[in-house]
């Protein structure tokens, strides 16, 4: 480790950083090959199935076997589609995801490391604005499909994601109000005092309107309309296939990840648990990793609630998904602001 | 030449050059391509924002114009039918009216920025990207001209309404 102490600061800064980029990376795509699987045998389980299980031991090779097969299968252009949208589209379905892992503090520190890649003094906004791209790849997408099913998925996608977009972005501004910061460790920080000093606790409200657009931000069940099976036939996703179709289904689990990531970080104190002394900063190698368990562990806890609630509820109807965002979420969200504003300026 | 010397360069080279390929692309007349295009500028403008140490301004000019409002563009753009503009011929009167028109907001611009002369008596930026000193000066300082631009949005707001109302009562 000699020759790593000889480096300047600007050298080791850069190579810490390439290792957690690295790091982080492999970690996120690990998670979403076996999301996967976790999606298939859960869903199994609650219909009485066995699901895959013949692939290594439980069927934990499944991911390894499925991702060959995406790779090998024909890759097939139809014929009147726009070229170059189509090979645009399924390439930046899984860059939002990527780029908010950047702002998104997975644990404390490991030696003198922070474990986060950007401590950005605006990582929130840097999160919506990177979360309101996420909706291109869907849109270009069913563009470049050009026929009708994908078409309309795009249009319902473009019009539900901006929507929930302004009830996510209303929802979490009281969480900021309280917490005076825009910074997600000063979030982090603030959560540190008691299991009741969580965000989830303080700001229910909040809470709830952030899960609901989650879901649809994700284009998850019960807001799945843009991939409607029954009524699309997949949606903005019909044309393609073998690793581009592949690539929109990873972008899904990604974005699921990450959302779930956001929900730890601002409401379930981040990588802080409030027992033994887990809520401070890491200064042993075993308490850094601790954290990033930790982390981990709620993201998953999370993740496996997306999945329970896409084998459980039925799709909305696109005029109540219509109505849930625009005449429920954004006036309590407008409200929960006003309340916590008062409820602050009364206090000081 | 410092990176960060490098990436305005880099920057200001991708938004001129999306910029004009917005208006003026050679390959194609889509304006889906022009849309996505603005898209591209944008976000390089935003780039710009990073480098000047507006992190505020950059999250927001992505968050809103990128995510938002562009995409309403492409929304209205892919809703209506426009193989009509595709082979639209440029009108001469139209030619020369926008030509004449850019001319003289660039020579007001030009005009402004050599009588503020650049890089002279340059005053360290106030607002150094944080969120709470431009809330400060929003809501005090610029009260004012921020709610008339509200009361603005608001207008067009109305306006849209109405539009859309079939029967007025």
């Amino acid at each position: 480790m000699d020759w790593l102490n000889n480096l300047s600061a600007t050298q080791q800064f850069a190579i810490f950083t390439a290792v957690k980029i690295l790091a982080a990376f492999a970690i996120l795509m690990t998670m979403v090959a076996y999301i996967v699987l976790v999606e298939r045998r859960v869903c199994a389980f609650m219909q009485d199935r066995l699901g895959p299980n013949r692939v290594g031991p439980f069927g934990l090779l499944q991911p390894v076997a499925d991702g060959v097969k995406s790779f090998f299968k024909e890759e097939f252009t139809p014929a009147h589609v726009r070229k170059i949208y189509f090979i645009l589209a399924p390439a930046i379905a899984l860059m939002p995801a990527i780029l908010n892992l950047a702002v998104i503090p997975f644990g404390s520190q490991i030696g003198r490391q922070p474990m986060v890649l950007a401590n950005l003094n605006v990582g929130i906004l840097y999160t919506f604005g990177i979360v309101s791209l996420g909706v291109y790849s869907i849109v270009l997408a069913g563009y470049a499909a050009n026929s009708k099913y994908p078409f309309l998925g795009g249009i319902r996608s473009s019009a539900q994601m901006i929507s929930y977009e302004i009830s996510m972005g209303m929802s979490v501004i009281p969480v900021f109000l309280l917490v005076g910061s825009l910074n997600l460790n000063d979030v982090i920080g603030y959560q540190t005092h008691g299991l009741f000093s969580w965000l989830v606790f303080k700001q229910p409200l909040a809470f709830a309107i952030f899960l609901g657009a989650a879901f649809a931000e994700t284009n998850r069940t019960p807001f799945d309309l843009p991939e409607a099976e029954q009524e699309l036939a997949g949606g903005y996703n019909i044309e393609y296939s073998s690793i581009k179709f592949a690539l929109f289904f990873m972008g899904e689990y990604a974005n699921m990840i990450l959302a779930s990531a956001m929900m730890v970080t601002l409401f379930f104190g981040g990588w802080t648990l409030p027992w033994f002394g887990l809520d401070q900063t890491a200064t042993t190698l075993l308490g850094g990793i601790a954290h990033i368990a930790i982390f981990l562990a709620k993201v998953f806890l999370f993740l496996l609630g997306f999945i329970w609630v896409r084998w459980m509820w039925p799709r909305f109807r696109y005029d109540q998904l219509m109505d849930l965002g625009w005449r429920r979420f954004l006036p309590l969200a407008l409200a929960n602001i006003v309340v916590t504003a008062v409820i602050l300026w009364l206090r000081s | 030449m410092s990176l960060p010397d490098i990436l305005f360069y880099v920057f200001a080279a991708l938004t001129l050059l999306c910029g004009v390929l917005v208006i003026a692309n050679p390959f194609s007349r889509n304006p889906v391509t022009s849309a996505m295009f603005l898209v591209l500028t944008i976000i390089s403008m935003a780039g710009l924002f990073v480098l000047l140490h507006a992190f505020f301004l950059a999250a927001v000019q992505i968050l809103v114009y990128a995510g938002a409002v562009m995409v309403l563009f492409l929304f209205v753009i892919m809703l209506l039918d426009l193989k009509d503009e595709e082979r639209r011929r440029i009108k001469k009167f139209s030619l020369i009216g926008g030509l004449v028109s850019v001319g003289s907001i660039v020579t007001i611009f030009v005009k402004s920025i050599l009588a503020a002369q650049p890089g002279a008596n340059l005053s360290a930026p106030m607002l150094e990207g944080e969120t709470a000193a431009l809330g400060k000066l929003l809501f005090t300082q610029y009260l004012l001209p921020f709610e008339v631009v509200s009361v603005l949005l608001l207008v067009a707001m109305v306006g849209v309404i109405l539009l859309s109302k079939k029967d007025l009562k």
